[in-house]
């Protein structure tokens, strides 16, 4: 053989729909979930612990528009994870198989997800009195 | 492991030669072909045809005869019945696998880029190297088996019932779209046996004759054979026979549910 068998193309031309991009957020969520979740979770905990000035920091930052960001970004992560990892379960007892069903769970994931955030953000603004 | 990005000799970074539109051309239309040779040393490239559409069939397969046939007969696929049975012209046209012969050029808007099925083996330009996933067909024993004496002087009988069972089964053609569209067989095929195998995999435990059908679940309870399957989905996108191999996998995971419990 005068040289070795290229591998296809995959990722590069693969034309995305709706299930595959529900199936990698699952997993983009999930470790978002516990790996920038724990250590939030973890600073605000050992902040706590440490000292006023230390929790004054933390405070400072989970309060910035980027530590917003971060917030309403993980609450997102938290309710797409949700709602993936139920159409997860009810696909583990034989449920949505059809292509019209499995697209249209799919896309209600992320629907669904972005309604729950703002619920959620609306309620903890309501319960501060924002409106 | 999981690597996203192609090796080093799998990038698309040669020179591709482009054909362009015949003189006076009605309907003019690009094909964007995925061209490799194991003759020359050099990376895989796209090459660019444009032919004439109101001298060609309506089908993609019509268009790489066309191609072949009147501007590069070097360009390489499979090919044979051109009907949609042999599975033989499974490529990846505009980004999703499919056969050529029965997806119409109609369907595909502006230029159409051509490769072959993805992360496979390339022997030459569109043709992939199917050995393994053969041998993973081979792997899961897909005959009848029996251990009761065959009757004598008839066949063994299925109620018209136990017969439907195998509808949405056995008119797989084993073309290989759903595995090669499937990322857990890209990143795993060494140990997943991907949609099309597990799909024939079903077809023999849903069979009334088969009396094999604990020994066929025990070589499939493994972590990785069967259980790689995420139900992204993609396979019963891609399958030109509009079978449905997820659905196929979520009966076989229900089944070891139920023989355990």
């Amino acid at each position: 053989m005068a040289s070795s068998r290229p591998l296809s193309p995959h990722l590069s031309v693969w034309k995305w729909r709706v299930h595959a991009i529900t199936s990698i957020t699952h997993r983009i969520t999930g470790n978002g979930l516990a790996f920038v979740g724990l250590a939030l979770f973890a600073w605000w905990l050992a902040a706590a612990a440490t000292s006023k000035e230390a929790y004054e920091t933390f405070l400072s930052v989970a309060t910035s528009p980027f530590g917003w960001l971060v917030w309403v970004g993980l609450s997102w992560f938290f309710f797409q994870h949700l709602l993936s990892g139920i159409r997860h379960l009810l696909m583990d007892t034989g449920w949505g198989y059809e292509l019209g069903v499995a697209k249209a769970s799919a896309t209600w994931t992320f629907v669904g997800s972005v309604l729950l955030t703002a619920l959620f953000w609306g309620a903890v603004l309501f319960g501060r009195g924002a409106f | 492991m999981a690597e996203f990005q192609l090796p080093a000799n799998s990038k698309i970074s040669g020179k591709g030669k482009a054909y362009p539109a015949p003189a006076g051309a009605k309907r003019p239309r690009t094909f964007k072909i995925y061209r490799w040779s194991p003759d020359d040393g050099q990376n895989p490239r796209y090459d660019s045809y444009t032919i004439d559409l109101a001298e060609c069939g309506p089908m993609i397969l019509d268009a790489l005869i066309k191609i072949k046939s009147e501007l590069d007969p070097t360009l390489t696929f499979r090919r044979s019945c051109r009907e949609g049975i042999c599975g033989s012209c499974a490529m990846n046209i505009d980004g999703s696998n499919t056969l050529a012969c029965t997806m119409a050029i109609e369907d595909v808007k502006g230029d159409i880029t051509i490769t072959p099925l993805p992360h496979m083996e390339v022997v030459k330009d569109l043709v992939p190297d199917l050995t393994h996933f053969y041998a993973q067909y081979a792997s899961i024993k897909p005959w009848l088996q029996t251990v009761t004496p065959e009757p004598a002087l008839k066949e063994r009988i299925q109620s018209p019932e136990d017969r439907e069972k195998l509808d949405g089964l056995y008119e797989c053609i084993l073309c290989a779209c759903c595995s090669t569209s499937c990322p857990s067989y890209w990143w795993n095929s060494d140990r997943f046996l991907g949609p099309a195998i597990l799909l024939q995999a079903y077809r023999w435990l849903a069979d009334s004759r088969d009396e094999y059908t604990g020994e066929r679940l025990d070589a499939l309870e493994d972590p990785f054979r069967l259980y790689r399957c995420h139900t992204i989905m993609n396979c019963a996108n891609v399958c030109p026979k509009g079978l449905n191999p997820a659905k196929s996998i979520a009966e076989i995971k229900k089944m070891m549910v139920a023989r355990a419990v």
